[in-house]
């Protein structure tokens, strides 16, 4: 149906298989609902527009709640969409019995925040010695020449924000896919806090 | 939180082994070489619990030949196959960290319900002074 489907992070834990002690990371990973299909001929490109959880119907707009009840879909207001893969029909349900144990797949996040940070933490610069004199600790150094180029080259690594943004990490491999509880295991860590959204979908690169 | 909870439940052992801090125990252990799969036991003193629910680890201690091993396991690794309590300990703390420095009977931790040789019993007074002033 969809190359993917939306979940939530629950937290990590490990498990073990016959002898190794192995980190996983629990995801609640749909069921999704398929809500409206993007075609070529009405929108200029394919996908799957799938929808997460519930909340009140009070909480939507009227513009959200007019797109969801076309499809007849419940209100929700967690969004997305995915490549189309096979043929998709409006109502049907994805869930994470599309995952099996042993499976490759890529999770995508928004990464925690961590504010105004400056280069040591944010590029991994050096930085420079704390004592013997140094009065060169945590700062960016030189930003550039003089005369040529008289200014600051773009994409100069400086201070700034950091954090809140997407992340993907590629190629995690499935522990475990409980679909009766609607849980996804996958080794190691994926991006965001607990109980941020994430999106789980077939590895680029499996 | 409490979903994370009750899936770490879930994957806790059933009949999870019972000991205590102190506790002198013997754990089989599972060993694979190549194929075959063999019990290997370890016998020493509890000296620690860590961790909660499917993620707790204990650490035992024991002295081979004179030197100091400490091996820690997870209490609900399939790898832990048994664990037996032989002797238990009176202790008042949940850490014996102590043990570490300590050498001959200062090194041991005395016995909580029946005293049987009066070797023992006679040492463990002084061995229990001996720890509380030092930790």
């Amino acid at each position: 149906m969809t190359n993917g489907l939306i979940g939530k992070k629950l937290g990590m834990t490990q498990v073990f298989d016959a002898s190794r002690l192995t980190p996983v990371t629990i995801i609640e990973a749909g069921p999704c609902r398929v809500v409206a299909i993007k075609t070529k001929e009405l929108d200029q490109y394919e996908a799957v527009q799938l929808s997460f959880g519930e909340v009140k119907e009070r909480k939507l707009s009227k513009s959200e709640l007019g797109h969801l009840k076309k499809n007849q879909a419940a209100p929700s207001r967690i969004l997305r969409e995915f490549k189309k893969d096979g043929n998709p029909a409006v109502g049907q349900v994805v869930t994470v019995g599309m995952f099996q144990k042993g499976d490759w797949v890529d999770v995508i996040g928004i990464s925690k925040g961590k504010g105004f940070q400056g280069v040591v933490k944010r590029h991994h610069y050096a930085g420079g010695p704390e004592s013997h004199g140094s009065m060169f600790h945590r700062a960016p150094g030189s930003i550039g020449a003089s005369s040529f180029p008289s200014r600051v080259w773009k994409g100069k690594t400086l201070p700034g924000h950091m954090g809140s943004e997407r992340v993907t990490v590629q190629r995690l491999k499935v522990v475990e896919s409980r679909s009766d509880e609607n849980l996804l295991f996958v080794r190691g860590a994926i991006p965001g806090a607990i109980s941020g959204l994430v999106i789980v979908r077939k590895s680029k690169k499996s | 939180m409490n979903q994370l909870e009750r899936i770490q439940r879930s994957l806790t052992k059933k009949s999870a082994p019972h000991f205590e801090i102190g506790d002198t125990v013997r754990v089989h252990v599972k060993v694979i070489e190549g194929e075959k799969e063999r019990i290997q036991v370890y016998e020493g003193t509890v000296i620690a619990r860590k961790g909660s629910l499917n993620t707790e680890t204990f650490t035992v201690r024991k002295l081979s030949y004179g030197v100091g091993v400490e091996r820690i396991f997870p209490v609900h690794s399939p790898i832990v196959s048994k664990v037996d309590v032989v002797r238990q300990g009176r202790v008042r703390r949940a850490k014996l960290y102590y043990l570490r420095g300590k050498k001959g009977k200062f090194a041991k931790v005395e016995e909580r319900e029946f005293v049987g040789e009066s070797k023992p019993s006679a040492q463990s007074p002084a061995a229990k002074e001996e720890t509380v002033t030092a930790s």
